[in-house]
């Protein structure tokens, strides 16, 4: 394994595009939580024609819902939730400016594409970690949807977030490479 | 007639609720140790180190191993000469979830079907009762996460497909999950019955301690038969490629209908939580 990357969004075309499938990066700065139903609130507000909640340029959005703080904490448990939920309505951020999304599990076509075509990237967070990936997350306040608790849109301080690369610009997607290399048949 | 007051099943639940979330079972620790020995992928291996730092984060802050602190489904074996008093069994459940969910800063994950409004308490319950002999109780609390649920599946399959056909079924749901259940899992399996309890069995399946052996010599060849074409797919630790997609299986079979062959897989992701009281 190489050198992790260190990334701070907002994040550049040629940020995203120097990333590779498989990298290991560090992400420091500003990222903003969302899971279904956050998003289904900025589709229809994209639809409306109205402004969403924070500038979504070059911002990473981190699909997870974490369990609440101890008192002193920012958050409790923080690991991502299952991606192809939010499938349907990413393809729409990303045209918007979206630059990284991070959670587990594969996406569709349509993501890819849209990753492909805006220049965009989808990171793995380790699933079912939440205790370890919350270490890395200093402090947490809520933007937006506040009555959807656990899914309210909050605007996260990380430090070095652990992540790894799964699709790149260049329609690379570690899962498929990752079963090709591992997988025993016949 | 031994008498056992539902507060004492309140508080049962509560602490049982708190401490599944937060403490993974020793068995789990164990089997990621041997999953780390048995793991080719660097990065696989890389996981599993972390899966083992996170539960011991979780245990050392009483912070959740993972956020998704799930649905409380809780089994009760109700003995039979055991007299409950001082309220109502599901209302003294659905009452210690509250409590543990509420006191252990564990997430309430559970809302309405289609408006999505959270119940913000955690409840209800998913609550099973069987009637077992003696004036024993016991209570066993195992939060399910919704990702691995969602990868879960029940068919009823044609008598003729036997054993092969079972075998496919499982092999080809674990494939077509890939990441999203959070691999390394572990996968339950109900084999017979009718259409519910095949679901049934395979949830209880589950909670049958990692590396203990089915005690029918059929099952424990075809759980073994199943792990090793599972580990076999090249799924890996979360997905990202490696040999060790599933810990274990475990399959639970009772009769069937002379027309049908219901199977039920229930898959597990690694967070396997479940904590378990004798009152």
């Amino acid at each position: 394994m190489g050198e992790a990357i260190r990334l701070t969004p907002p994040l550049t075309d040629a940020d995203v595009e120097r990333l590779q499938i498989g990298d290991r990066v560090l992400i420091s700065g500003v990222i903003y939580t969302g899971r279904d139903a956050a998003h289904k609130r900025l589709t229809d507000l994209i639809q409306a024609g109205e402004s969403l909640p924070f500038d979504i340029k070059g911002q990473i959005i981190y699909y997870v819902g974490p369990s609440p703080p101890k008192p002193g904490r920012p958050v409790g448990a923080a690991g991502p939730t299952t991606s192809y939920r939010m499938d349907a309505y990413a393809p729409e951020l990303i045209r918007l400016g979206l630059k990284g999304m991070i959670g587990k599990g594969a996406r569709n076509q349509q993501v890819k594409d849209a990753m492909a075509e805006f220049k965009a990237v989808y990171f793995a967070a380790i699933g079912g970690a939440g205790a370890l990936m919350a270490q890395a997350i200093k402090k947490a306040e809520i933007v937006a949807y506040e009555d959807l608790g656990p899914e309210a849109i909050r605007r996260l301080e990380v430090e070095e977030f652990p992540v790894i690369v799964v699709n790149d610009v260049r329609g690379n997607d570690l899962y498929e490479e990752g079963v090709k290399q591992y997988a025993i048949t016949g | 007639m031994r008498e056992i007051h539902l507060s004492q099943i309140t508080a049962a639940v509560r602490d049982l609720t708190v401490s599944a979330n937060t403490h993974l079972g020793q068995d789990v620790l164990e089997a990621f140790e041997r999953a780390i020995a048995q793991e080719v992928s660097p990065t696989g291996k890389d996981i599993l180190a972390k899966l083992i730092e996170n539960a011991h984060i979780a245990q050392e802050e009483g912070i959740p191993i993972c956020q998704d602190t799930g649905f409380a489904v809780v089994f009760v074996e109700l003995g039979q000469e055991v007299h409950l008093v001082g309220g109502e069994l599901k209302e003294a459940i659905n009452e210690g979830v509250r409590q543990g969910y509420q006191e252990g800063y564990l997430r309430k994950s559970i809302c309405h079907p289609f408006t999505r409004k959270n119940t913000a308490d955690n409840t209800p319950a998913i609550i099973q009762v069987e009637v077992v002999p003696g004036d024993g109780l016991h209570l066993t609390v195992a939060p399910k996460g919704g990702g691995s649920e969602n990868m879960s599946r029940v068919t009823m399959l044609t008598p003729a497909v036997g054993i092969p056909g079972v075998k496919d079924f499982v092999v080809q749901r674990v494939k077509e999950s890939g990441a999203n259940p959070c691999p390394p899992t572990i996968v339950g399996v109900g084999i017979g019955g009718t259409f519910e309890m095949a679901a049934i069995l395979a949830k209880k399946a589950l909670l049958r301690p990692l590396s203990s052996q089915n005690p029918d010599p059929e099952l424990s060849t075809l759980e073994q038969e199943m792990l090793e074409e599972i580990n076999c797919l090249g799924i890996g630790p979360q997905g990202l490629g490696g040999r060790i997609t599933s810990l274990a299986v475990h399959v639970n079979m009772m009769p069937c209908h002379i027309a049908s062959l219901p199977v039920a897989v229930n898959i597990q992701c690694h967070a396997a939580r479940h904590k378990e009281i004798e009152l």
